[in-house]
């Protein structure tokens, strides 16, 4: 059953969240930096969950751990929307190159 | 068994009954914005007076949650940086047509970071971070119609976001090489191998996110400039002070194997931000952007006072935190009431301004000399105690650059204390009537940093209940 070794989903799992970071510093529109975080994020639930099933499967701390992440990020994307709503309503741009009144 | 619950969790449960209190009365009656505030008020003193009394310490939900002496000490700390807060902002709260939901939040966050500060397991650490950490962006946006609010919490959501992921990464790197989540567990199996290493390093950035250590202070100078100033003040001091506890806990019990490493670490990281803390906070106009540097320049203090890891300075820790939130909480009392009644905030409007108000100015002054660390003041207690803790080990490299940046950190602040009482200005900020709730809030933090600097007993006090590493 277990045919994939543990570092083959590291490795993505890792990928995944350099991806993230790349999206993070390098996308200018708000709601794909979003995206973005999501993408760390869900790397973690993928490094627990491995974790959780290749080397410690009699108890199910990474499993209950990722489902809490989930959630969390739910509550935390809820918010940013909003936020970032907010800030069309005043910007009319959802771009960070145009949200510069404060600076140094 | 079940009274353990009661008693054990006694904090936590106070502040949930009274966030339902709140949410009820916001959904089922019409009070007026004045009802409600000293509603709130009588509500979170209470909430402080219940803190002193009936405490145990132990340990619930198997290891989950525990708590002792020291910590309800420091949730006392926070509860008392909760009600000054809460007094300091009732002016500008007042016009305000959000009054339930500014404080619904508030508590929020208030309840998170009593969970993160007893938590017993990295999960609830995590739940109790996240608790302290959304509900802030979402107060920082509470000017609704300003651009500078929402670019503020813009901002603040953003950074933290990826600090958090940066955390997890480090969390779930920790749970694959130890296998467990456990503080009392993970202390016995970690070991100086590199994986657990890289986790420290993702752990201390995500730490260093949230209390703005220097490569993480990014965001920290925007989102207090553009943030409520209540909310500025929220954040500079309770949240910061929350997270440097559970801080020190963490590096000296789970990570007490890595010892050495982190002592490396810390010493570059504190040299860095007492270093930009301070040159920056020299050229800056807008006075509550100079708070926010000279608040990164404190937490470089901190980190100085953190490498001892003595029991000297884990009590040194929580002592600056407590003169910290009088000392700054009464320089941000003084800017939210003028902010709020006139709408300045630069340095410049301060000139002249001991002529118009003889009181604030005082109580400002006392303020910047408390941050500077001036004798009579606490602050002098606070960094001497932070600087003793740090010369312990020996290293006196570290301890002569922060003894000369406190030099340094004179100039900006004396900077202020000159405009306010030498400069001449010829439209100076009109004589204001300070109300009840800022009054209040005012003779609290000067009292408070004036007492617990000259009382010795509250330093002998936390430093009983202190563990060093």
């Amino acid at each position: 059953m277990n045919s994939i070794p543990l570092t083959h989903i590291l490795f993505v799992s890792t990928a995944l969240f350099f991806i993230g970071m790349y999206g993070l510093f390098t996308r200018r529109n708000l709601i794909t930096m979003l995206m973005s975080i999501e993408l760390i994020l869900n790397s973690v639930n993928i490094n627990f969950v491995a974790f959780n099933k290749y080397m410690y499967p009699d108890k199910l701390n990474g499993v209950f751990f990722s489902l809490f992440i989930i959630t969390v990020a739910a509550a935390e994307a809820a918010v940013a929307i909003a936020i970032i709503i907010n800030l069309y309503r005043s910007h009319r741009s959802i771009d960070v190159e145009d949200t510069t009144e404060m600076k140094y | 068994m079940s009274t353990d619950f009661f008693i054990l969790m006694k904090q936590e449960l106070i502040i949930t009954v009274i966030i339902f209190i709140l949410l009820l009365l916001k959904i089922g009656t019409d009070l007026s914005n004045e009802t409600f505030m000293n509603l709130t008020n009588g509500l979170l003193l209470l909430n402080l007076v219940a803190g002193f009394v009936g405490n145990r310490s132990g340990m619930l939900f198997d290891d989950m949650f525990f708590t002792n002496p020291l910590i309800v000490l420091e949730k006392n700390i926070l509860s008392l940086g909760t009600l000054i807060v809460s007094l300091q902002s009732a002016d500008w709260l007042k016009k305000h047509e959000h009054v339930p939901e500014f404080y619904v939040l508030l508590l929020c966050t208030l309840l998170g970071m009593f969970f993160m500060i007893s938590a017993g397991n990295l999960l609830l650490f995590y739940v109790g971070l996240e608790l302290s950490g959304i509900p802030v962006a979402a107060l920082a946006n509470f000017d609704l119609a300003k651009k500078k609010s929402s670019e503020a919490a813009m901002k603040f959501i953003i950074s933290s976001a990826f600090a958090s992921g940066l955390l997890l990464f480090g969390i779930s790197l920790v749970y694959g090489a130890t296998g467990t989540l456990t503080f009392s567990e993970l202390a016995t199996h970690i070991n100086a191998a590199p994986l657990l290493i890289f986790a420290f390093v993702l752990l201390l950035a995500g730490f260093g996110f949230k209390i703005s250590v220097v490569p993480f202070h990014l965001w920290t100078a925007d989102v207090y400039e553009g943030a409520p100033v209540a909310v500025t003040s929220w954040l500079s001091v309770i949240s910061k002070g929350s997270v440097l506890f559970v801080f020190v806990s963490v590096l000296y019990t789970v990570f007490k194997p890595l010892a050495s490493t982190w002592y490396n670490m810390l010493f570059v990281l504190s040299v860095l931000t007492i270093l930009t803390g301070n040159l920056f906070a020299m050229r800056q106009n807008n006075l509550k952007r100079f708070l926010a540097f000279s608040s990164i320049a404190q937490i470089g203090f901190i980190l100085v006072g953190i490498t001892g890891s003595s029991q000297l300075a884990s009590a040194s820790v929580v002592y600056f935190v407590l003169v910290y939130v009088f000392s700054n909480l009464a320089a941000f009392g003084v800017v939210a009431l003028v902010s709020a009644v006139t709408g300045r905030e630069q340095v410049s409007d301060y000139k002249g301004f001991y002529k118009t108000n003889p009181v604030l100015s005082w109580v400002l002054t006392i303020a910047l000399f408390s941050l500077a660390g001036v004798p009579p003041t606490a602050g002098f207690f606070g960094k001497f105690f932070l600087l003793l803790s740090g010369a312990e080990k020996g290293n006196y490299l570290l301890i002569t650059i922060a003894a000369l940046n406190m030099i340094l950190s004179f100039y900006y602040y004396l900077r202020i204390v000159k405009a306010i009482f030498m400069d001449t200005n010829e439209q100076p900020i009109e004589r204001l009537h300070i109300p009840v709730y800022p009054r209040l809030a005012m003779i609290i933090c000067v009292t408070g940093i004036i007492v617990t600097g000259l009382a010795g007993y509250v330093y002998d006090y936390i430093h009983s209940l202190s563990i060093g590493l």
